[in-house]
């Protein structure tokens, strides 16, 4: 895969990084000279990857979380989201709309603000190993 | 957290400010509905005015001020919402469910 740039972060699964991860992404992301609703997207789902990690990957004690941004052709922001954390038995559950494990203080609407605001989104999870989010969005060229 | 919230006929308006991520919404669902609690009030609106950003979690902090207003047999209205906490609270479908109305410019 080719990519003109690229950007790997890791850090603690600490609630405070949420907004660390998303403003961090939105910097690197302001090269490709995106439009404000562009960049409030990739913040949006960032910040919904990133949470998934802290809430659930880990829920007991503190993991990894590890973030790698890259600049792939034709304007197109390549986003990874990470964990080596307690994993998702069934994917296609956690994909749909309302459904969490979180409680009341969770609305279960991540993965479904991540579908709609990237244009595309894989899940890849394993008991026990941890679960990886890569996500995709492409950017309009301005003029 | 800064909150400010004031009662006024029965309405209570809070005023959220800054981003509402799952770091900082807990305790803005525990400090809306303890003002739910203590003043009963027939509307509670919430206004996101100065609200920059949201994620699912401000879903979450709306969710729970409806459960308990709808218990309460009142009305939860949600004001001010600038274009990003908009396009969120959108795609979640909540809008069917909360009587939302966007940022007055």
């Amino acid at each position: 895969m080719k990519f003109d740039n690229y950007m790997i972060l890791e850090f603690p699964s600490r609630s405070a990084n949420e907004a660390f991860a998303r403003s961090a992404v939105a910097c690197f992301a302001a090269q490709l000279d995106p439009t404000m609703e562009e960049l409030g997207d990739i913040r949006t789902a960032v910040s919904e990857a990133v949470t998934n990690c802290i809430v659930h990957a880990y829920p007991q004690e503190l993991g990894t979380v590890m973030l790698r941004c890259r600049i792939l052709k034709d304007n197109v922001l390549d986003i990874v989201v990470k964990d080596k954390g307690v994993g998702i038995p069934d994917v296609d559950q956690a994909r749909k709309p309302m459904f969490t494990t979180g409680g009341a203080e969770r609305s279960g609407m991540g993965f479904t603000i991540m579908e709609s605001f990237m244009t595309s989104i894989s899940v890849t999870s394993e008991p026990g190993k941890g679960t990886t989010v890569h996500m995709r969005r492409k950017l309009q060229r301005r003029q | 957290m800064q909150f400010t919230s004031f009662l006024q006929d029965g309405r209570l308006t809070v005023a959220l400010t800054g981003e509402i991520d799952h770091h900082r919404a807990k305790s803005y669902i525990q400090a809306i509905a303890a003002k739910i609690e203590a003043y009963a009030p027939a509307v509670c609106v919430l206004d996101f005015q100065e609200v920059s950003f949201v994620d699912s979690s401000g879903i979450a902090v709306v969710i729970n001020a409806l459960r308990q207003m709808t218990r309460m047999g009142g009305k939860l209205l949600v004001t001010g919402l600038r274009e990003q906490p908009m396009k969120v609270f959108r795609a979640s479908g909540i809008e069917k469910i909360v009587d939302i109305k966007e940022a007055v410019r």
